[in-house]
């Protein structure tokens, strides 16, 4: 079968419509450039009755909202797919684990994220000088500070000015006010000597402007927003760039399988399977952006070799799908029996967390390098799938009888209900060279692309640090006065840190670099290797921070994009 | 009608007529879909899911026999009250007859759970559990309800009770009633403004004045935000 040749040739072909590819198609397609967006999956619109998740009850569905193997985290959560994908497998060397959640959908990931939305802080990108370990980020927060504001004005973020020194404020909406059970863990935090700041969540409190709406407390942005008042790539980015009258054109169910380059290893375009026909495209392009996710794009570059680029596009290191990471996670939960017997209420509030402790020992040595922020979770939810199960396993605690059948059941089941509440550290690894992923020699997915092999391994840091993180979380769950559930995961367990790739944080496959030796992308997140292809998702990232990293793909987009520009503009791509 | 039928047009509701046509729809892999199998009501599903749903309406697993039988079981985990309907009048015999479907893990402990189930009631009273009065039923849940106290022999039964008695509360608080049971007050556009000030005074926490003089005034959300250069709110 013959490859079908686009009649055009698009200024830019942008690979992926997440954070990065929504940011690159609006400040691209704004600047008058012809551009080709190409997602692996469907269209999707929350405004849309088809689409919709949002304000659905759970016997909507007939499996009552569970989670299944098309949607890892659950029926209403808007991210399509998740740990696998039908037909498109990843593998893992053996005695190593990595978890890849993955979306395949308009917007993608950024439809059902937790919306938390810190800065990288000025510590962040050159954490190699604090602990001598990793290395330092050829820009610094200086650099970033100017998009970072402008994304804030764009997209709208609430948060409160702290004047934390490695917590950046920015241009922040009004947040919310706690919930009953986020007070409990302000005042067993502030007990314990530890801080306790309104979170940062990208949802609007207030409109920012005539297009999107303001929130209206339903608490459900994993269910991607009928009112747009949360960022989704799609509704903040895509959407806009299309009704502000730019040249932008969609190619859903479009997986891409290469980087096409000419005889001097310029980038000519991509190759795609149209999952609709099975058919191979080819879209031809000025310049190629990357923003597929890091793991994807270099699957993408990897897979993408030529006589120029023979261990794959932007390679000449070596260094793609290298120094993979993800935030490090563990938790622990408190059953609170002042939250018996509550008074029901309306408490669904913003989506996430209405409070939460960014890392406050900077200055303090340790056993282990860099930090984590804590999440807090718990309150009066909707039901759905699994809510019900062990309806009296607390009587444990209480005194009082286990199982059972009959009326009590319903009583035992309201008692219970909103008096558990958890914690979560979410924090930063140190990135490695040898955790990586690589081409599977052995296997292609349904449309004959090689997949991908995970090799990652957490090193004692991040155990080290999973266990400060259970001592804190002991500390402060015992202050709120109630009594620990679970027994404490030990150096057994690793002290209940989540297994690579589950926090769903994966960076750095991609990274940037001044010495082209030693990175894959210079300081615009263009490859050094081919100077028309870029990558705008997380792969460049040095090192993660304990930041949840869709703010700074969107500011590093913005700032990539518009190098780009300019460079377009000086002729020199 | 019986219960399947029941069961299926409850699920097919009143878009029937509406969704015959699925000529676009991707194929299936079950060749033989019921003709009377169309899509559920729309809750957000993609064409994958769609066609999974579609494949799970069509399939039959547990018969009409266990279905009765598990109609017993679950009045009896959930008997109505003076307020609320039992679990069946919930709705969970249909939640269940799916579920086994769509999570084919619990076909087996669910079948041979119930088989369990009527050897152990056939050894005691010489006749299937659900013909048992319902005085030797509740001897015989008391037998197995409650985690710990099982005779060993009984252990089986004692795992199947357990598996019963989580579908069926979760089948029931996922249910309209189930959820006006539990009192639940979202999934609603509102505005959130903090915690009611009689919940507060019951509680041994408070607002700080100061972390609430930060927070949203919720009388000017509609308002567009403007900021200072510094990043100070103007509106």
């Amino acid at each position: 079968m013959q490859i079908i040749e686009s009649a055009k040739t698009f200024d830019v072909a942008i690979v992926g419509s997440g954070a990065g590819g929504g940011m690159a198609t609006k400040i691209l397609s704004e600047a008058g450039f012809d551009v080709a967006v190409l997602e692996a999956g469907p269209h999707f619109d929350p405004q849309k009755e088809e689409d919709r998740n949002q304000l659905r009850w759970p016997w909507e569905s007939p499996r009552r909202g569970a989670s299944s193997n098309r949607r890892s985290f659950g029926d209403f959560d808007a991210a399509y797919g998740g740990w696998n994908i039908e037909g498109e497998p990843y593998t893992t060397e053996p005695g190593t684990r990595f978890a890849w959640f993955r979306s395949r959908m308009l917007g993608g990931r950024t439809n059902h994220w937790g919306r938390i939305s810190l800065r990288f802080g000025p510590l962040d990108f050159k954490r190699k000088s604090v602990d001598g370990l990793g290395d330092n980020w050829p820009i610094g927060y200086e650099d970033v500070k100017p998009y970072y504001d402008k994304v804030d004005k764009l997209i709208g973020v609430f948060g409160t000015k702290e004047n934390i020194p490695n917590e950046p404020d920015g241009f922040f909406l009004p947040p919310p006010k706690p919930r009953l059970h986020e007070l409990y863990y302000v005042k067993a935090a502030r007990k314990s000597g530890i801080p306790v700041i309104p979170s940062r969540l990208s949802i609007l409190t207030k409109r920012i402007n005539n297009q999107r709406g303001s929130c209206f407390y339903c608490g459900q942005c994993n269910r991607a927003c009928s009112a747009y008042a949360d960022f989704s790539a799609g509704t903040c980015l895509i959407f806009p760039a299309q009704r502000g009258g730019g040249k932008v054109q969609l190619f859903t169910n479009a997986m891409v399988r290469e980087v096409t380059t000419d005889k001097n290893g310029k980038a000519t375009g991509v190759n795609y399977i149209n999952k609709e026909d099975r058919k191979e495209y080819h879209l031809k392009a000025k310049v190629v952006v990357m923003a597929a996710s890091a793991c994807s794009t270099a699957r993408i570059l990897l897979n993408s070799k030529s006589s120029v680029h023979q261990d794959g596009l932007g390679n000449s290191s070596g260094l793609v799908g290298r120094y993979l990471h993800d935030s490090t996670g563990a938790s622990r939960s408190v059953f609170i029996p002042q939250l018996m017997d509550r008074k029901i209420y309306n408490e669904d509030g913003t989506g996430g967390m209405h409070v939460y402790t960014p890392w406050w020992l900077n200055d303090k040595k340790l056993d282990f390098p860099r930090g984590y922020h804590i999440e807090v979770w718990g309150g009066m939810g909707m039901p759905s799938y699994g809510f019900g199960f062990n309806p009296n396993d607390l009587n444990k605690v209480t005194g009082g009888t286990i199982g059972g059948y009959g009326d009590s059941l319903r009583q035992d089941v309201k008692k219970y209900y909103g008096a558990v509440m958890g914690i979560s550290g979410r924090g930063e690894s140190v990135p490695q060279r040898d955790n990586f992923c690589e081409i599977d020699n052995n296997t292609v997915d349904e449309w004959g692309i090689p997949v991908l092999k995970f090799n990652y391994k957490w090193t004692e840091h991040e155990v080290r640090q999973a266990k400060h993180m259970q001592d804190t979380f002991e500390q402060v769950l015992e202050a709120t006065g109630g009594i620990l559930l679970g027994d404490k995961p030990g150096a057994d367990r690793d002290y209940g840190l989540t297994a690579p790739g589950e926090i769903i944080h994966e960076v750095g496959t991609t990274r940037m670099g001044n010495d082209k030796r030693d990175s894959v992308t210079n300081k615009y997140n263009q490859l050094h290797d081919c100077e028309n292809v870029f990558v705008m998702d997380a792969g460049p990232f040095v090192s993660q921070a304990d930041k949840n990293p869709t703010w700074t793909i969107l500011a590093l987009a913005w700032r990539a994009s518009d190098y780009l520009v300019e460079q377009v503009k000086q002729r020199n791509i | 009608m019986d219960r399947r039928d029941s069961l299926k047009s409850l699920l097919v509701g009143s878009v029937a007529g509406g969704m015959l046509v699925t000529g676009c729809a991707p194929e299936t892999k079950t060749p033989h879909v019921a003709p009377e199998i169309q899509d559920l009501p729309g809750y957000g599903r993609n064409e994958k899911e769609k066609a999974h749903d579609r494949e799970v309406l069509a399939e039959e697993f547990l018969t009409e026999y266990e279905l009765e039988t598990i109609a017993v079981l679950v009045d009896l985990i959930l008997p109505a009250n003076a307020e609320f309907g039992s679990a069946s009048d919930a709705g969970v015999v249909d939640f269940i007859e799916f579920i086994v479907k769509d999570m084919p893990n619990n076909q087996l402990p669910i079948r041979g759970g119930l088989a369990w189930l009527d050897i152990h009631s056939n050894k005691l009273h010489n006749k299937v559990f659900k013909d048992l009065s319902v005085e030797e039923q509740k001897a015989i849940c008391d037998s197995i309800a409650f985690p710990g106290k099982t005779a060993p022999e009984l252990i089986h039964g004692e795992k199947f009770f357990t598996r019963m008695r989580n579908l069926t509360m979760t089948g029931y608080f996922t249910s309209e009633m189930g959820i006006k049971d539990l009192g639940y007050k979202g999934n609603t556009p509102g505005v959130w403004d903090g915690i009611p000030e009689d919940v507060l005074a019951e509680h041994d926490v408070d607002y700080d004045p100061e972390w609430i003089a930060k927070c949203v005034d919720q009388s000017k959300r509609m308002d567009i935000a403007e900021w200072d250069e510094d990043g100070n709110l103007l509106t």
